[in-house]
């Protein structure tokens, strides 16, 4: 009990804060998670990025003890994720996809709970339990059921149960999900402070802004990964360039451009059409004369960093498997 | 390394969660009192005044007297003078009365002459037990007045009487049978259902993920979960006993010690029944049912409530030893009317240790913090 937060028997200042190897899980003859492997660092905040069903749940739930391997292994702060459970979960904190405190509790039954199980008492408790309330927002809230509480509001409250033992490692599957933009900014503030704290943090989401704020990060499709690194690393995978065309009609432009020789894809970004092309230098010629065919009219045209989403399309492209969503 | 910290923690959410959600408040502890107050008034397996139809053909002092010796026994009830005989069918279709007495023209001269005299009585074997102890009550009637017309008022001891004393339940009162068993019937359907519910809720709402993921061993969560519901059994069935005693009057004769160390036992594997089930079907709905399923039937007719086990089948007596319900019976009324003590109900107690080590363990087996 007492040394529940020290670091674990024999594992090196050095060792990474989560290690992957091979991680496969099945369910019959699916495949869910297919020869995963990766390793996030102290502090770090690791992202997993995908559409659903890409593997991201399975993952991480395999990383929690939740779910057994079906092979592979995985050591999360040190411990063995096939070993002993119990030793791991006093290791991490974890936040569920779907919201899952009691919402027949109070804001502090709930925090008293957490704290129970995690062991948390006496002044440390009182401490935490201050903390988390100060976090979320909820001081003078302690009373209300969390069944009344706004989402955004219930999910800082999860996020505070589950670090309120102060775990190295925080597994969050999709905590923003359902939650208005505002709020997930707000959230990601509070992940970044932990981080900055110290806590390594390993965050699934398949919203493509979010990713931005990760540190690394898996691109994950249909239990592969197609793809890890910063994001910037990321980016500079893509190959194909990517032109921003002004142009008078967006729509009519994006039907006009579908198909053409050297466009892989087109589509509206606000005003302009953007265009995935083979090569610059024949889509720089290629599309004027395809748009003014078409009696459209041509602006300006500028080559575009790529967004992370336009660059997990390019991969799951090249991989030769369609997106799925 | 259980920790009574993590134990008492979830004891304590489960508490809360149990007061905040009324359905749960009244199986807890409206429905076992009501169920005992209404049940234990209904059912009487006592049969008095047995409604009947006379058709007195003889119309004399003595064919009077006979009617008068079946109402005075207290067990008939005259409903009705017929005026023909060929009403008597009518009456035992429809139900209004139970039997019909003819006695014919010319009982008091066949009497008097020390002829047989005989006289009809028609049953409704509709119901066979109530038909069948109407049939040993007027033959014993019978034989009571012919005696007394042999003797004429001669005082004659009969070489051989039985003397016949009803222990434990000496006035042959039914509703002192019915109560404590009704107790044990309503506690093993009780403690299923309010436990049926608890891990089924907890998958349903996705909270056992959450609770999955902290370092809490199972064995804790079935016992947090266990503790209150324990609490409220060994409640419920001091307010059933007390109600017991003070509105029927059933006579408590054994040791309150005994009974609550039984029911405590009984209550860990009824209790521990229903959060097996709850947690191998992770669904309340279906929860619920399966734990009506398997305690309601078999605790009413398999326990020995409604039946003698001795007098069922064998396929079915082999059956009863599964029954809990079937041994906390045998406890309620032994404590209840014979005041017997651990000398006797050890047998019970034996496999009620046996009942809660399987109904614990199944539970525990069955609730997996995998997920799958």
């Amino acid at each position: 009990m007492s040394g529940a937060l020290a670091p674990a028997r024999g594992s090196a200042m050095n060792e990474p804060a989560v290690l992957a190897r091979d991680l496969t899980r099945t369910f019959g003859r699916f495949v869910a998670v297919d020869r995963v492997t990766f390793s996030v660092a102290r502090g770090e905040v690791y992202g997993f990025l995908g559409p659903n069903g890409a593997g991201k749940t399975t993952t991480i739930r395999m990383l929690t003890g939740l779910l057994r391997p079906s092979a592979g292994e995985g050591r999360v702060a040190g411990v063995d994720i096939a070993g002993d459970t119990r030793e791991l979960r006093r290791r991490i904190g974890y936040m569920s996809q779907k919201f899952s405190l009691y919402t027949d509790l109070t804001v502090a039954e709930n925090i008293e709970l957490f704290a129970g199980l995690y062991g948390v008492h006496g002044a440390r408790f009182r401490e935490r339990r201050a903390w988390v309330l100060a976090m979320a927002g909820l001081e003078g809230r302690e009373r209300r059921l969390v069944a009344d509480l706004p989402l955004g509001w219930k999910q800082r409250l999860a996020l505070g149960c589950a670090v309120l033992h102060e775990p190295p490692i925080l597994f969050l599957d999709e905590p923003t999900s359902g939650v208005d933009p505002v709020a997930r900014r707000a959230f990601w503030d509070l992940i970044d402070g932990l981080a900055a704290g110290g806590t390594t943090v390993l965050v699934s989401t398949h919203y493509m802004e979010e990713a931005e704020y990760c540190h690394r990060l898996m691109l994950m499709n249909r239990g592969w990964v197609i793809a890890e690194g910063t994001p910037a690393e990321l980016r500079a995978r893509m190959a194909e360039p990517i032109l921003e065309v002004e142009t008078d009609d967006a729509p009519r432009a994006v039907e006009a451009l579908a198909g053409a020789p050297g466009v892989l894809e087109a589509a509206m970004f606000g005003r302009a059409v953007q265009v995935v092309v083979r090569d610059e230098a024949e889509a720089r010629a290629v599309i004027p004369a395809v748009l003014a065919a078409h009696g459209r009219a041509v602006g300006e045209m500028r080559r575009v960093p790529p967004s992370l989403e336009d660059v997990f399309v390019s991969l799951v492209r090249r991989e030769g498997g369609a997106a799925p969503g | 390394m259980l920790s009574a910290q993590r134990l008492l923690a979830v004891a304590r959410k489960e508490w809360i969660q149990l007061r905040r959600d009324r359905r749960s408040m009244i199986l807890a502890f409206a429905l076992p009192v009501f169920l005992l107050l209404f049940f234990g008034q209904a059912i009487n397996w006592d049969v008095t005044d047995i409604p009947l139809a006379v058709r007195d053909e003889d119309r004399t002092q003595r064919s009077r007297a006979l009617v008068e010796a079946f109402e005075e026994s207290g067990y008939f009830r005259v409903a009705e003078w017929l005026e023909r005989r060929g009403d008597a069918e009518a009456r035992l279709a429809r139900g209004v009365v139970t039997g019909v007495l003819i006695i014919p023209a010319g009982f008091a001269r066949d009497l008097a002459a020390g002829r047989p005299a005989p006289v009809q009585l028609l049953l409704d074997g509709g119901d066979a037990n109530t038909a069948t102890i109407a049939l040993n009550y007027a033959d014993a009637i019978a034989a009571r007045f012919s005696r007394d017309v042999l003797l004429e008022g001669r005082r004659v001891e009969a070489p051989v009487t039985a003397e016949t004393r009803v222990w434990y339940n000496p006035t042959l009162e039914s509703r002192h049978m019915i109560v404590p068993g009704l107790i044990a019937v309503i506690m093993s359907i009780i403690a299923a259902m309010l436990t049926a519910l608890t891990i089924a809720r907890e998958w349903e709402r996705g909270t056992m993920e959450q609770l999955a993921a902290t370092p809490v061993h199972r064995l804790e969560v079935v016992f947090g979960k266990l503790l209150p519901y324990v609490a409220i059994g060994l409640f419920d069935v001091a307010v059933a006993t007390v109600a017991g005693v003070l509105v029927f009057g059933v006579p408590f004769n054994g040791s309150v010690v005994l009974l609550a160390a039984m029911t405590l036992l009984f209550l860990l594997g009824a209790l521990g029944l229903g959060i097996f089930i709850s947690a191998a079907v992770r669904s309340q709905v279906l929860a619920m049912q399966v734990a009506m399923v398997a305690t309601y039937l078999p605790a009413l007719l398999l326990s020995g409530f409604l039946y003698d086990v001795a007098g069922m089948p064998r396929v079915l007596q082999a059956v009863s030893y599964i029954i809990p319900a079937r041994y906390y019976i045998a406890v309620t009324r032994g404590v209840f009317l014979k005041g017997v003590g651990l000398e006797t109900l050890w047998i019970q107690g034996v496999f009620m240790v046996a009942f809660a080590a399987v109904g614990l363990g199944l539970a525990t087996a069955a609730f997996r913090k995998r997920i799958a």
